[in-house]
């Protein structure tokens, strides 16, 4: 087992004539064994990151290196379930299932993808094109992790899924990455639907960092804090932070105990990233520290 | 054997949520010495969760001394959490006040809210509200100790 699922360093992509910016001057560590929430808006390069880490793109700036090597040796030992779930609409879910038997010879596990299309009361012999658009993200999901693959990019995994389905799948998921260690990386829009399930953060914005690190310890290295107006927040980081009245509200990051002056709670995953994605101009803060662990 | 329920709204974090159902278990005695807690693989199968957060709340729990892992083999109780037994004279006065709170015309918010600020004037604040970081050691009701 590799130590470090993914390091990326300096990784930027560009795309088309224009060499418009998807991807810039990206930089962190995943370690193996986590499972990773890569969240942001539309736009913020979530897709992009995804892609790259499966080998589907190239960098134009920067290197992405994925359990110890480089994306197309690494094809073996990853799975990678795009956004829109390719699958094959003529096969059946039973010939889709002998489509990745026979693909992945050495790895693939025939229990653990049979039960989660059997979770899922479909037919063997339904064809893919005439299933829901959530019944084939289970046979995707199942093709997936049939792989028995160390490392699973999911992009936006859970977006068509109903509330059952969607707790099912996060549940094989899971145990999936209790079993095996798998690292997990998994992109969505929605925090909510990621909170409880992930241990470690990406969050993206126009194409960069913005936090990147174990959650538990970027939660503890923010605090919301609610005081006077006219009271000072200097030294700490403020991320975002709003006045009502006398009465100011705001997302820090204390640099040293907070004064008598302010109430101070945790942040909840989702305030957090909200705080960020509303102030885009906040610093970046990682606490992953992708330089020291790599020498 | 028990079956966590993961509240993920409450702001509990989830880690405290089955330490706290564990010792409740415990101190029903719906868990016993020598008892399996689910293995990871379990929990998280049937809540979703991060395995990473049910290996830490055993280990918390290991820390306190209520569990003990044995390799390969799961995690066992090692020990009972009692509170005071059911006909204790503690539980016989607490009966008879809610019978007269009752009387009095209190409801059960009414007594809960009254309880809750009695409790807060006499033992630490509760650390399981929003937790700051890291929970704090349980302060033990008196009796865990038996």
């Amino acid at each position: 087992m590799t130590e470090t699922a993914i390091e990326a360093a300096a990784l930027g992509r560009k795309f088309g004539r224009h060499r418009k910016v998807a991807l810039d001057d990206c930089s962190f560590r995943l370690p193996a064994g986590r499972v990773c929430a890569v969240v942001g808006p539309n736009g913020a390069g979530k897709s992009t990151l995804l892609s790259l880490a499966a080998g589907l793109l190239r960098p134009t700036d920067g290197t992405i290196t994925i359990l110890g090597t480089t994306p197309a040796a690494a094809r073996e030992r990853l799975a990678y379930v795009a956004q829109d779930k390719p699958l094959h609409p003529q096969l059946t879910v039973a010939d889709t299932l002998r489509l990745g038997r026979e693909l992945n010879p050495r790895r693939w596990d025939a229990r653990v993808a049979e039960r989660i299309v059997a979770e899922g009361d479909l037919t063997a012999d339904a064809k893919i094109r005439t299933l829901s658009g959530g019944q084939r993200t289970r046979v995707a999901l199942a093709l997936a992790l049939g792989k028995r693959p160390e490392l699973l990019l999911l992009d936006e995994p859970m977006a068509d899924l109903d509330p059952l389905a969607r707790h099912q799948l996060m549940a094989a998921l899971m145990a999936d990455a209790a079993e095996h260690g798998t690292t997990v990386v998994m992109s969505s829009h929605v925090v909510a639907e990621l909170d409880g399930a992930c241990d470690h953060l990406l969050l993206l914005g126009a194409g960069r960092i913005r936090l990147a690190g174990p959650l538990d310890d970027l939660l503890a290295a923010h605090r919301l804090v609610t005081g006077r107006a006219d009271d000072s927040l200097d030294p700490h980081t403020v991320v975002e932070s709003r006045t009502t009245g006398r009465q100011l509200t705001a997302l820090v990051r204390p640099d040293g105990p907070l004064g008598d002056g302010w109430q101070t709670t945790a942040p909840t995953l989702e305030e957090l990233v909200l705080a960020h994605l509303r102030a885009p101009e906040a610093p970046a803060l990682r606490l992953d520290s992708a330089r020291e662990a790599a020498v | 054997m028990v079956e966590y329920r993961i509240d993920r709204r409450s702001g509990v974090a989830t880690y405290v949520q089955i330490v706290q159902q564990t010792k409740q278990a415990l101190r029903l005695g719906l868990l016993e010495p020598g008892d399996k807690l689910p293995t990871a693989r379990e929990v998280v199968e049937a809540t979703a969760i991060n395995p990473n957060t049910v290996l830490k709340a055993y280990r918390e729990l290991e820390r306190e001394g209520l569990v003990e892992a044995r390799r390969g083999l799961g995690t066992f109780v090692r020990r009972a959490l009692s509170t005071a037994p059911a006909d204790s004279p503690l539980r016989t006065e607490l009966d008879a006040w809610a019978v007269r709170a009752r009387e009095a015309g209190l409801d059960r918010d009414d007594v809960d809210a009254l309880f809750t600020s009695v409790l807060e004037t006499h033992f630490e604040p509760d650390t399981h509200i929003r937790p700051d970081t890291h929970m704090q050691p349980d302060t033990h009701i008196k009796g865990d100790e038996s």
